[in-house]
């Protein structure tokens, strides 16, 4: 009888911690979305607490409005374009190069691989400035080409990976016997693979929306022309002073700005928790 | 048999398509030439660059090793940025890996809730690197910001506290990066699943404590893990932007310059001219300097890394 109830009370302390641990965790981000409701002149008086004593949809009235002329509607659109043309583009090419680096035998293989791997290892950061020069001859400076094309040639070696591994535990048999009933290499990977790893380009698809999305630097660096701004770009530039926002619509449309994400997130919760562990085991 | 014969019958370059050898490079064509056209050519680039002066708006003038000499000998902000981005990824990233294994260890539980914590715990990785959060970032650490707010009503010393002063700054940028523990963590889940449980049942039988148990299975066998999140975790931090860039820009005295922004600085300066080849040099120098940590994080590996 004792024993059971120490282990309720040690169940009862489990939680009380983790849920307090949780509650300081997404404690920012909730200050952040329930600081949006209240009206601007209060935030900064009333920083300490969470919850609005006076609810108002103001900031994101005023906050929407934006900035020289355009309303965060466009800048939406933009991110929405960027971030779901680069991401089909990497879905497409880092599923062909994870085939054929999984289940085809040709020269140069090995080599190919290590390349992939290396990629993992040459963030954006490093190639920002060489990147930045060779676009410039290429006159893509002030277009989207930087921010979507490159993702057209399997360049993040994370999604290669990821979908290798999945295609990795797909059994080889089926393969085989789709050589044998006569299938090519092309048609077993559109007819036999492709439906298969669905799983992985789901994760995938949500890592690089959520990643395109973000992509600040890129957009500082290739886009110049007020309309083009996605939101990532346009939100730094609207919470500086001088746009003549102020803290209340800054805050709304920072929120808004992470609500595809986290809303993303909560939808596909298991498939990425899934692909972080398999990737990050196998690394 | 069958499938040969009818490959004979094809034309040759049909034939030779539906190889097996040709099919590979088909399939790799894309990152083939995207590797070429979007790392191995803009490097070379660079690294030509490098050894230029180089102001975008004139012609690349040669001048040998001189940026690089510059650099090495002759620029005091460079040594500051170097250092600074060293002790934010020497003390960040260990702090996140403990807090990420601490939390996987908390959250190994068999509960219903333990779905809801894990999404929680992980949230702030999901969209720590928006600029939303950037901005965020600035609004809880000011001086009449939140967590002022919050630590004075506790200690009053601490209303209007700079956390934005000379020693704390480079402070609101480690929070905030040990504050995204989330992916290490699940990384960390679920390699503590995989650990049979038939050690522990062993343990147990030899009357081993749970602290001791922690002590001989667990912590040995997940170092490969431990070992894993360091690495990239690393990487990360020395090649950490945006971030350092929006909420502190380096500010105050170059105590949070971070090297990425040292070198966007040099790239597209605010005022003046721009000196791309020096700025080139400096990636170089980057990509050699996180090499070299990788190498020597995988010369340590033997030293402590359990391979089972």
């Amino acid at each position: 009888m004792s024993r059971m109830t120490s282990k309720k009370i040690k169940t009862v302390v489990f939680h009380v911690l983790v849920a307090f641990g949780g509650l300081i965790m997404i404690y920012p981000l909730l200050w952040m979305a329930l600081s949006s409701f209240k009206p601007t002149d209060q935030v900064l008086p009333t920083s300490g607490q969470l919850i609005p004593a006076q609810w108002t949809l103001d900031n994101y009235v005023n906050g929407w409005k934006g900035f020289m002329g355009y309303t965060f509607g466009t800048f939406f659109l933009n991110s929405f374009f960027i971030s779901f043309t680069a991401t089909f583009g990497t879905l497409v090419s880092s599923a062909f190069v994870a085939f054929a680096l999984q289940r085809l035998k040709f020269k140069g293989k090995k080599l190919l691989f290590t390349l992939v791997l290396s990629t993992m290892m040459l963030p954006a950061q490093i190639l920002m400035i060489p990147q930045f020069m060779w676009y410039r001859h290429l006159n893509w400076v002030g277009t989207y080409y930087p921010m979507i094309l490159p993702y057209f040639f399997a360049i993040q070696g994370f999604f290669v990976y990821l979908i290798m591994n999945f295609i990795g535990g797909i059994p080889k048999d089926l393969d085989e016997s789709a050589k044998i009933d006569g299938c090519t290499y092309y048609g077993t990977f559109f007819r036999i693979i492709l439906p298969l790893i669905v799983p992985a380009l789901v994760t995938s698809a949500i890592f690089s929306f959520i990643w395109r999305w973000d992509d600040y630097l890129s957009a500082l660096l290739y886009v110049n022309r007020a309309n083009m701004r996605p939101v990532a770009l346009a939100l730094q530039l609207f919470s500086d002073p001088s746009s003549g926002s102020d803290i209340g619509s800054t805050l709304a449309m920072s929120t808004l700005s992470i609500v595809p994400a986290t809303i993303i997130f909560l939808i596909f919760q298991k498939s990425l928790v899934e692909g972080i562990a398999t990737t990050g085991i196998k690394g | 048999m069958s499938t040969k014969a009818i490959k004979r019958e094809r034309a040759p370059f049909q034939a030779w398509l539906q190889k097996e050898s040709t099919a590979g490079l088909v399939f790799s064509l894309p990152f083939i030439v995207g590797f070429l056209m979007f790392m191995a050519i803009p490097m070379g680039l660079s690294l030509y660059y490098s050894f230029c002066k180089y102001d975008i708006q004139t012609a690349p003038q040669w001048i040998g090793l001189d940026n690089y000499v510059k650099i090495f000998t002759n620029d005091k902000i460079f040594s500051k940025a170097l250092g600074v981005t060293c002790y934010f990824a020497l003390v960040g990233t260990p702090l996140k890996v403990i807090f990420a294994l601490i939390v996987a260890l908390i959250l190994n539980h068999k509960s219903k809730a333990i779905g809801l914590y894990r999404a929680v715990y992980y949230l702030p990785s999901i969209i720590g690197g928006s600029v939303a959060v950037a901005i965020l970032w600035r609004r809880i650490f000011e001086s009449n910001g939140t967590l002022n707010a919050i630590l004075s009503t506790v200690f009053p010393g601490m209303a209007g506290y700079n956390w934005f002063s000379e020693g704390p700054a480079i402070w609101v940028l480690i929070i905030l990066t040990v504050w995204q523990f989330g992916s290490s963590m699940l990384i960390f889940l679920s390699s503590l699943k995989q650990i049979p449980r038939e050690l522990y049942e062993a343990a147990d039988v030899d009357g081993a404590t749970k602290f001791h148990q922690f002590w001989t299975v667990t912590l040995p066998l997940l170092t490969p893990t431990i070992f894993f999140n360091l690495v990239q975790q690393t990487i990360n931090s020395f090649l950490a932007f945006t971030q350092s860039k929006l909420i502190t820009n380096g500010a105050p005295r170059n105590s949070t310059l971070f090297y990425t922004v040292y070198q966007y600085n040099k790239a597209f300066p605010s005022a003046g001219k721009s000196q791309m080849g020096y700025a080139s040099a400096l990636a170089w120098i980057m990509l050699l300097i996180v090499s070299l940590v990788t190498i020597l994080l995988f010369w340590t590996r033997k030293k402590w890394v359990y391979d089972g």
